[in-house]
């Protein structure tokens, strides 16, 4: 079968590639593109783990087809770090000691950052729902929700 | 082996591309890029449509129509579907509700598909290319359907007159135990006048539980009165068992469940 072409934005950069039909956006990220921080995880929109932001919505990357991203923003854990630095909610996950294997932190990231893109100062409540679609099978719930807690606290201190 | 994506403008295209062997409409991906990542090679390609009325709500005059591609998360944060907002936040986490669409909720198997449990108690009308059905006969006829969803149709009940309930073990996001909406009228003096009661995982897809309706008619919403109803909601019921629950399980905390829920 012939290749289709797809072109996105990801993570501000242009990016074009021939893929397969029906090839999945995580597959093409991870194997066709090399961004490696959207994990394949259950394949079945379970556990979260290949958690993106698509045009400012969070999306599993595992159940997108490559091709229906055409013309999208795409943004992934890979370009939160601005300038060698780590984004606050990286940091914060790093301080909290939220990442124990680390193979769901990238899908938590995502969908904190959405969390706090939209609600700064959110509370616990807001913050547990907005992770109910990540699993982390170490069972390290509480230091994440600290983490994205801390980081809001830390975006507040910034911003005022 | 690939999959080939087609893409067409209108749904009449889409639909003609749709009777090749093999093929499924794309909606969210949240049901058919599962089963293909799950191994399904009966599944040769996908067909999509993005015409624009697909992704419309319109609300008027008390009547709705939510065309097939609008997600959980339209619908959860619509000012005027209120009232749904819980039966579409019950549906997966924010991610799946980003892409979960109505028309795919229709087509959820048990133990998912919360949201066509609120859509039956509803008597919603589904519109599909080939004319419009209500959702209970789409519903028992989904698995030979070949004939793309294009909207969903209903009348919205007044404040407070649909309660939804998801029984679910995992908090806050779990696949349900069982799902029930009911959708009540109730007279000046509070015996109910009409009662519509749809439950979800009692069987492989949505049904009405008729009895327990029939039972609630002219009876007041207390204790005492809902008791012939919690008596019946079970009949004709034919739950799975499954990693969430057993059948035997799923039946005898049904009418505990629906009892809070006409309570509450």
């Amino acid at each position: 079968m012939a290749k289709v072409p797809v072109q996105f934005t990801l993570n501000g950069s242009e990016k074009a590639e021939f893929i397969d039909s029906g090839t999945t956006l995580l597959h093409a990220l991870r194997d066709k593109i090399g961004d490696t921080s959207p994990k394949g995880g259950c394949h079945q929109g379970t556990c979260g783990a290949c958690s993106i932001i698509i045009d400012g919505e969070l999306r599993l990357s595992c159940l997108t087809l490559a091709e229906t991203c055409n013309g999208a923003d795409v943004r992934t854990t890979a370009g939160l770090s601005e300038g060698g630095g780590l984004h606050p909610l990286q940091r914060a996950f790093l301080d909290a000691f939220a990442t124990q294997c680390g193979f769901c932190t990238p899908g938590m990231i995502m969908a904190a950052k959405v969390l706090l893109d939209h609600t700064p100062n959110p509370s616990r409540e807001e913050v547990v729902e907005a992770l109910s679609g990540n699993i982390c099978r170490c069972t390290g719930y509480e230091p994440i929700i600290q983490a994205v807690l801390t980081a809001a606290r830390s975006n507040s201190q910034n911003v005022a | 082996m690939a999959l080939a994506l087609q893409t067409f403008s209108t749904v009449k295209d889409a639909s003609a591309a749709l009777k090749s062997a093999g093929t499924l409409y794309l909606g969210g991906g949240t049901l058919v890029v599962r089963a293909t990542n799950e191994g399904d090679v009966s599944i040769s390609g996908f067909i999509r449509s993005t015409e624009p009325s697909l992704s419309a709500i319109t609300v008027s005059g008390g009547k709705v129509r939510i065309g097939a591609s609008v997600t959980m998360a339209a619908i959860a944060r619509h000012p005027d579907l209120a009232l749904l907002a819980p039966a579409a936040r019950a549906v997966g986490g924010p991610a799946i509700r980003n892409m979960a669409t109505i028309g795919g909720n229709l087509f959820a198997p048990a133990p998912y598909g919360d949201f066509a449990v609120a859509l039956l108690a509803l008597d919603a009308i589904v519109s599909t290319g080939d004319g419009d059905l209500p959702v209970e006969a789409f519903l028992a006829g989904r698995d030979n359907s070949r004939a793309i969803v294009t909207s969903v149709g209903f009348t919205l009940p007044k404040d407070g007159g649909l309660r939804f309930l998801k029984v679910s073990r995992v908090k806050p996001k779990g696949i349900s135990v069982l799902s029930i909406t009911a959708v009540l009228e109730q007279a000046p003096d509070g015996t109910v006048s009409s009662s519509r009661i749809a439950l979800g995982c009692m069987a492989d897809r949505p049904m009405r539980a008729r009895a327990a309706e029939n039972a609630l008619l002219g009876r007041k919403l207390t204790r005492d009165g809902i008791a012939p109803a919690l008596a019946v909601v079970g009949d004709g019921t034919s739950p799975p068992t499954d990693p969430i629950a057993s059948a035997w399980y799923r039946n005898e905390v049904l009418p505990v469940h629906f009892g809070r829920l006409l309570l509450g």
